[in-house]
């Protein structure tokens, strides 16, 4: 029963709403992810949640208890920003150990833990460096590993690995969805690159002008886009509508009822027996695949792919297929 | 969320600067004004108005007026290319010409004053332009107190900007001559029109240098003040006079107010400045001349207070054990300096803990617009000490803490909170740029890590703040150990501060008088310049600008 339930939550800034009334549970033990896009409100649900704004109305309730009265310090929660904000006078295992000195955790006890969570983050020996020689990633790394240093009742991140760059932000990913799995910490994540959130989380809430718009396992949400608006953020290349969702709709599965469908851009791809006609427009070739722009005939200009083995040249006619399981019916 | 505790909490550390202000500031203030405005017990307003209309107050506030005009003017001038060097660019000695700089800005008044008079006196190394009793010597003199208030606004603003702004501009094509017009300047005037609106503020309420320099010719809203309530006992025409300054100076510190608002947050220079090049010599140059402006007239009190009829001698400094020719005095003047330290200790202490808590205060960055103005308000009224007259406010000290519910007339205190009260707005000016510097979500995140308000305090502000604080600590130490309009009228002939003893000596008649007020001021010179060389070592860009 640690679940933690945020029920008709509002904040307003000076006439502006910036979260409206949104609902959410997070599961014990659960990883959520907010994904929006910036200025949608996710941000300021994830500092309402830690106390860090008040809400117009609203409740957010722990394991049954009311935190309306319950200052920041005393939620048992911990907050990681974008970039960290390590202390810059703490060494590294000052960092850490800074919620264990809070807790009076003696001193022997605080550096074995220490010890334990930089070995956790894979920054075993890093104790002893300042925050200033630390590489972007290991400072995410430390700033997590001093978030979970006192086994926090929820987790927030704040967009935990928008700072990095792209290598190193895969790799983060990965280390943070098994390092939350091990440490089992609820884990509210709010961020607005659906694949830092397909990474790191296994529920979803897609967040759009202060509202919930759409909630559940990742899968779920993913293979369900709400609207048109939520497929396309969560990264579908196109949305058909009425007459082409129509052609796509006889082609795949005439007994369906749908009226629109978001594409991904590999769900129509170069097949010499695929179903589909189409003049290529232009090509790019990328290590994975071959990235092409077609004009499909009936459909219009689209995304597809082609196996790097058959390029594909401009002005070129081709056959396209459709892979069913990369397409999402919406309504 | 705000709690109950943590409101009340708030409230008490909003009311205790806000109640020490209004008792020892606005209080005294307003006591001597309404003297001005009720006579015999009735109101009259009109008297106030007559006195304006007086053709000596107009040559009064027409000096005040261009004097103060004319020495801004000027110190901009002179200041923002020694900015430049002193600040943008890097080459070894650097520190120490840019502590050099702030050193005037914190020499009491009366020291100064003597500095100058001793430069043009007919045996000085200006005498031959008898400028004795002339404008010129006083303007000089609020040049040279004023420049570094320029340089270190403009300087450690200018550090702060981003170059690559500069840089970008370069590559666009546009030359060095352009860059700075189209680019560095229009960043920098936001700096330059608060510094020069400080400095005017200086510039228009200076007494001790007025009075020291200005002879019976000259007399600026200050001295005329103090000429007023002292000599004529014209009551009347004195809160006149404060009314006046006081709508004056508050309308400048809303428009600096408004300019710092408008000014990017401090930020810290990430990368040094470059060597000197070739096309610096100019303004190397230019900076030369103004450190060697800077310097001559302290240079001159230190060799005159050396000489005795034409040889080296030390007598003046062991005068400093006797009360004058004459008798000049009543204790001995290193008695005076002993007392001064002890007042300037007190002082500073106080000084800290309410400027602290202003700063505090008006560094957080509130959500709410409503909060947010009257975060702005609380600031502004905290820096009046900073454009009421110093001798408004001893003497208001003078009239209103004499009787209950404030008696302190004989209580030893009085003096270090009036000049507590003057050293307020530099510690807030010190510490607050600090504290707004810090990114809240440091805070936040302690916070969510389970850090009370207090342990935020300890482990994030602290560390941040400490150098600041350290800082304004020894700046308001410095600036009360000089501090001159507000002791005088408060300090006692059986107990004086030292710059009185300086005033009182120059009055006086005999060489061996003037002599030893030489020594003196060399003395509180050297206290109040080791105090900011002390300082200058915490390297805190916002110690003396605004």
């Amino acid at each position: 029963m640690e679940d933690l339930e945020v029920s008709g939550l509002t904040v307003r800034f000076d006439g502006t709403t910036a979260v409206d009334g949104v609902d959410l549970v997070l599961p014990a033990g659960s990883v959520t992810a907010v994904l929006g896009p910036s200025g949608c409100g996710k941000s300021t649900l994830l500092r309402a949640i830690a106390g860090l704004e008040q809400p117009a109305s609203g409740s957010v309730v722990y394991a049954g208890q009311d935190l309306a009265r319950v200052p920041t310090h005393r939620r048992g929660f911990a907050l990681m920003f974008q970039d960290g904000q390590l202390f810059p006078h703490q060494d590294v295992a000052s960092n850490v150990g800074y919620p264990l000195r809070l807790r009076r955790v003696p001193g022997q006890q605080r550096a074995e833990r220490v010890e334990e969570l930089l070995d956790l983050v894979g920054l075993a020996g890093f104790g002893d460096r300042m925050p200033a020689t630390l590489s972007g990633g290991e400072r995410q790394r430390v700033a997590l590993a001093r978030s979970l240093a006192v086994q926090p009742r929820l987790l927030l991140l704040d967009e935990p690995l928008s700072a990095l760059d792209r290598g190193l932000r895969e790799r983060l990913a990965g280390d943070l969805h098994d390092i939350l799995r091990r440490a089992g910490t609820t884990t509210l994540l709010v961020t607005h690159d659906h694949e830092e959130a397909f990474a790191i989380a296994d529920r979803m809430a897609v967040m759009r002008e202060g509202r919930i718009v759409q909630v559940g396992d990742l899968a779920a949400v993913w293979e369900h886009p709400a609207d048109a608006w939520s497929a396309r953020f969560l990264g579908y290349a196109e949305v058909l509508t009425g007459a082409q969702a129509e052609l796509l709709r006889g082609l795949i599965d005439p007994a369906a009822t749908w009226s629109a469908v978001a594409l991904r851009r590999s769900a129509l791809e170069i097949d010499p027996s695929g179903p589909l006609a189409a003049q290529v427009v232009s090509a790019r070739v990328s290590p994975e695949q071959v990235r092409l722009v077609l004009d499909v005939d009936g459909l219009g200009r689209l995304a597809a792919v082609a196996d790097p083995g058959h390029p594909a040249r401009a002005g070129e006619r081709v056959r396209v297929g459709v892979r069913t399981d990369r397409l999402a019916p919406l309504g | 969320m705000p709690t109950l505790r943590s409101r009340l909490g708030t409230a008490t550390l909003v009311a205790v600067p806000l109640v020490v202000l209004v008792a020892f500031f606005l209080y005294p203030v307003s006591g001597m004004i309404g003297r001005g405005f009720w006579t015999d017990g009735s109101f009259d307003p009109g008297g106030v108005l007559d006195v304006l209309g007086r053709d000596r107050v107009h040559r009064v506030v027409w000096f005040t007026l261009w004097s103060a005009g004319l020495s801004t003017a000027l110190a901009v001038v002179l200041g923002v290319p020694s900015a430049y060097v002193l600040h943008r660019l890097s080459f070894g000695g650097q520190r120490i010409l840019r502590t050099l700089i702030v050193v005037p800005f914190v020499l009491p008044t009366v020291v100064v004053g003597v500095a100058f008079r001793q430069l043009i006196a007919p045996s000085g190394l200006l005498g031959g332009l008898n400028l004795d009793g002339t404008a010129t010597a006083i303007i000089a003199a609020l040049v040279f107190f004023n420049v570094s208030v320029v340089v270190r606004t403009v300087g450690s603003f200018w550090e702060g900007l981003d170059r690559r702004t500069e840089e970008a501009a370069a590559a666009l094509g546009a030359s060095p001559l352009r860059v700075f017009g189209t680019i560095t300047l229009p960043a920098l005037l936001p700096s330059i029109a608060s510094a020069a609106s400080v400095v005017f503020l200086f510039c228009s309420t200076s007494f001790g240098i007025v009075l020291t320099l200005g002879g019976l010719r000259y007399a600026n809203v200050e001295t005329e003040i103090y000429q007023l309530t002292t000599q004529d006992l014209d009551l009347q025409a004195a809160a006149a006079l404060s009314v006046l300054q006081i709508a004056v100076i508050t309308a400048l510190l809303v428009i600096s107010h408004r300019t710092r608002r408008n000014a990017p947050a401090l930020t810290r220079a990430a990368e040094r400045g470059r060597r000197p090049a070739v096309r610096d010599l100019p303004l190397l140059l230019w900076t030369a001349a103004v450190i060697a402006l800077l310097v001559t007239p302290l240079t001159t009190l230190l060799v005159s207070s050396l000489r005795i009829d034409g040889a080296w001698s030390l007598a003046n400094y062991r005068a400093l054990q006797t009360t004058g020719a004459h008798n000049a005095l009543l204790v001995t003047a290193s008695s005076a300096l002993a007392h001064s330290l002890e007042i300037a200790v007190q002082a500073a202490a106080f000084a800290l803990v309410l400027g602290t808590v202003v700063a505090f205060l008006v560094s957080r960055r509130p959500r709410s617009r409503a909060v947010r103005r009257a975060s702005g308000v609380f600031d502004g009224v905290f820096m009046l000490p900073l454009g009421v007259s110093a001798v408004t406010l001893g003497f208001g000290f003078l009239i209103t803490l004499n009787k209950p519910p404030l008696d302190l007339r004989s209580s030893s205190l009085l003096i270090p909170i009036a000049q507590a009260m003057v050293a307020l707005p530099l510690v807030v000016r010190t510490v607050a740029p600090v504290l707004s510097s810090i990114d809240p979500r440091q805070r936040e995140a302690a916070a969510s890590l389970g850090a009370g308000p207090l342990r935020v305090l300890l482990s994030v502000d602290l560390p941040y703040a400490w150098r600041a604080l350290v800082a304004a600590t020894g700046f308001a130490f410095a600036v009360s150990l000089g501090e001159f309009g507000a002791t005088s009228f408060l300090s006692r002939d059986d107990n004086p501060t030292l710059p009185v003893v300086i005033f009182r000596l120059i009055g006086r008649p005999g060489a061996e008088n003037f002599g030893m007020a030489l020594a003196a001021s060399v003395v509180l010179a050297a206290a109040t310049g080791i105090v900011m060389l002390l300082v200058e070592r915490f390297r805190v860009g916002s110690v003396g600008a605004f």
